[in-house]
């Protein structure tokens, strides 16, 4: 018997039960459906992280002031605000594993731009935090340590801030007004986009460090001259990424003179780890739900077991029939093994269709990021055919087993 | 199997198409044991006409069900075509049945859903008659019966003598070199049962051998011999002095529909 034969038959067995065939094959096509949308889910979710990762900037360390209130103590030594510039500085010179370390400042403020005004964060900074969060200009001119030196009026706008003040004008060179003092702004900054936490990074506006502390955030906070907020660091490769966390902190503690077994007064993040980590949680979760859709394909395949037991008896006679005109054992379970196969890779069909099409679903309606894997799809699909030959094994081997003269008699 | 009777292992005689001997066949129901054959000696010819006649439970049908490979006996020989078939395996008869043996049933047996064309073709399948050929053979046998006009009906709209004939072709698409027919006439009203036996002894006298089972004795003489059985043995063997010709009797008959209700349609069969 051939198999365009077997095909044949099964086709049409299939055809004089088609409402028969559609449920049989339900199970696997919610199987592979969901299968293969929870993996799209999964895969935007990553690729969403790694975007993020590309837009923080590669090889990034974030140090930023230890909690005052660390172990229930207060730590005492007159609030002193453990980072300062000095701090940067110390770290940019003195470890080799650190290309910049760039300090900063930050607050909030009212930004007014003509008629036009914008509630939004305002951060001092040096030249360095833009090399190293790898941010580029869009329009305009760079800062430069001859700003930071002179804590020149200077400000560049994020890209949100910048079309929320000169929506139809441009602004460069045009005067803007923060916290009542005037700065002229000097640039505007390429978009970011979001933050792996969801925040519009574009809805800034960066001074120099030095200006942002004798003008726009030193009356409202507690700063001395030469406390910093965070400091940027950026490691020089990849593979020093960990090696410069150890040596970060060791100098740190032994600038700020902390004796043994004292806590650090300071906390390192690893932000691309940070998102990693998270995103790795997220795959573990993605995982575990495709691994619960995939139970579904089980769940079909014993549904076309069962069917195929059902049309086993049902079609005794036809069995009787082929054996008596010259069908050998072999024959019949090939039959009902196609039978079942078919009916499973349409079941698989269908699921890869309803999971595209659900997945497209959430990324359109949900506005979730989604990313077809066409590796997961072809899997999804193998493993349904896999269910059809696995569960249709067993049927196949019991029609094959009849007597034809009893299967010929059966009814 | 080589422990049996002498004479079972004579050679067939060359020209027996049907050479059994001692054939037995027992079943095993529940503690007692049902001998349904008790040792069947019978030679056929190659071209004879046979009718095997005997009342219900005389093991005609389980003859057949050997004869026509479907079943192998408990003890005996069967030499088919010179080949001892007692001693083939299940494949290797599956082959036979698909060769050598056109098997036809009082119930038709046709797949329902599927055209004539598609029932008579379904041997074919099985063999080694490529693809491309397939539906020519189906096609020049169907002629051969009489349904050139019928062929893409599917058996719910055939009568029962159409199924009938149907299942025929199928039986002798792939040239068998016996015809087998359990009661073909069965289910059949007499005109329409005469009408196949005009097709069984046109096709003997084209050189097919049949072997056909009937409880009817009037059926059984349009053969050359009839075999009579009785409790698993035959009893009788006699040739049949001047065959009744069917389609001189198909003449006499009155014309269809007058005084006998046109065959039912049979339940298609699946
Ligand atoms: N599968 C079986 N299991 C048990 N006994 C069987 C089986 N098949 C046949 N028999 C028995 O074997 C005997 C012969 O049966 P068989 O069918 O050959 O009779 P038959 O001559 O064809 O009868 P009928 O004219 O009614 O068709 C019967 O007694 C029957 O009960
Ligand atoms: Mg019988």
């Amino acid at each position: 018997m051939k198999l365009s034969d077997c095909v044949r038959a099964s086709v049409s067995s299939l055809r004089a039960n088609v409402l028969r065939s559609i449920l049989t094959t339900l199970g696997i096509i919610i199987g592979v459906g969901a299968v293969i949308a929870m993996v799209s889910i999964g895969a935007g979710a990553q690729s969403r992280v790694e975007d993020s990762i590309q837009r923080l900037g590669a090889n990034l360390i974030m140090v930023m002031p230890g909690s005052q209130q660390q172990g229930g103590v207060n730590l005492g030594a007159g609030s002193r605000p453990s980072l300062s510039e000095s701090d940067a500085v110390a770290i940019e010179t003195r470890l080799d594993t650190i290309a910049i370390a760039a300090p900063s400042v930050r607050g909030n403020g009212q930004i007014i731009a003509g008629n036009l005004n914008w509630y939004t964060g305002i951060q001092g900074v040096t030249p360095g935090f833009f090399l190293a969060r790898e941010w580029q200009l869009l329009d305009g001119r760079e800062m430069t340590d001859q700003d930071v030196r002179r804590a020149t009026k200077t400000a560049w706008l994020g890209y949100s801030v910048y079309t929320q003040l000169f929506p139809d004008q441009d602004g460069i060179g045009q005067t803007i007004r923060i916290s009542r003092t005037p700065f002229e702004v000097a640039g505007v900054l390429a978009p970011k986009g979001q933050s792996g936490f969801g925040q519009d990074q574009d809805d800034v506006v960066f001074v120099p460090i030095s200006t942002a502390k004798k003008r726009v955030l030193g009356r409202r906070s507690s700063f001395r001259g030469d406390d910093v907020q965070q400091i940027y660091l950026k490691v020089v490769s990849a593979e020093y990424v960990d090696i410069a966390e150890v040596q970060v902190a060791e100098l740190l503690r032994e600038l700020h003179q902390l004796a043994p077994g004292q806590e650090d007064d300071f906390q390192i993040r690893n932000m691309a780890s940070f998102l990693e980590a998270r995103a790795e949680s997220q795959a573990v979760m993605t995982f575990l739900l495709a691994a619960v859709a995939s139970v579904s394909l089980v769940v079909g395949g014993i549904g076309i077991m069962n069917i195929m037991l059902v049309s086993v008896t049902e079609r005794t006679r036809e069995i009787g029939l082929r054996l008596a005109v010259g069908a050998k054992r072999r024959d019949i379970r090939f039959q009902f093994l196609i039978e079942a196969l078919m009916l499973s890779m349409i079941g698989g069909l269908i699921g890869v269709v309803a999971g595209i099409a659900s997945a497209t679903a959430i990324a359109v309606f949900g506005s979730w990021d989604v990313l077809l894997q066409p590796g997961s799809i072809l899997l999804a699909f193998g493993f349904s055919a896999a269910t059809g030959v696995f569960f249709g094994y067993y049927p196949a081997y019991m029609a094959s087993q009849l007597n034809p003269i009893e299967a010929l008699r059966h009814e | 199997m080589s422990t049996g009777p002498s004479r079972a292992a004579d050679p067939p005689e060359p020209d027996a198409v049907v050479s059994t001997a001692d054939l037995r066949k027992s079943y095993v129901v529940g503690d007692q044991e049902v001998h349904a054959l008790r040792g069947v000696s019978v030679k056929i010819a190659r071209g004879d006409f046979v009718s095997i006649m005997g009342p219900s439970g005389s093991g005609k049908s389980t003859f057949m069900n050997l004869v026509g490979c479907l079943d192998v006996p408990s003890a005996g020989q069967y030499w088919l075509d010179g080949t001892n078939v007692s001693e083939l395996d299940v494949d290797a008869l599956a082959e036979i049945r698909n060769q050598k043996i056109g098997f036809v049933f009082q119930s038709f047996n046709l797949l329902a859903r599927t055209t004539a064309l598609e029932n008579v073709m379904l041997p074919l399948v099985y063999g080694p008659v490529p693809p491309r050929e397939r539906k020519g053979r189906a096609e020049a046998v169907l002629d051969r019966v009489g349904l050139a006009s019928r062929m893409d009906h599917t058996p719910a709209q055939l009568s029962g003598g159409q199924q009938q004939r149907v299942a025929i072709a199928r039986a002798l698409v792939n040239d068998p070199s016996i015809l087998l027919a359990d009661e073909p006439t069965g289910a059949l009203d007499t005109r329409t049962g005469v009408e196949i036996l005009v097709l069984f002894q046109e096709l003997n006298r084209s050189g097919i051998t049949v072997i056909m089972v009937t409880h009817d004795s009037d059926i059984a003489r349009y053969a050359n011999r009839i075999v009579r059985f009785r409790d698993g043995r035959v009893v009788t063997d006699e040739a049949v002095a001047r065959p009744i010709d069917a389609r001189a009797r198909l003449a006499e008959l009155p014309p269809p529909g007058e005084d006998e209700p046109v065959a039912q349609a049979e339940e298609a069969s699946s």
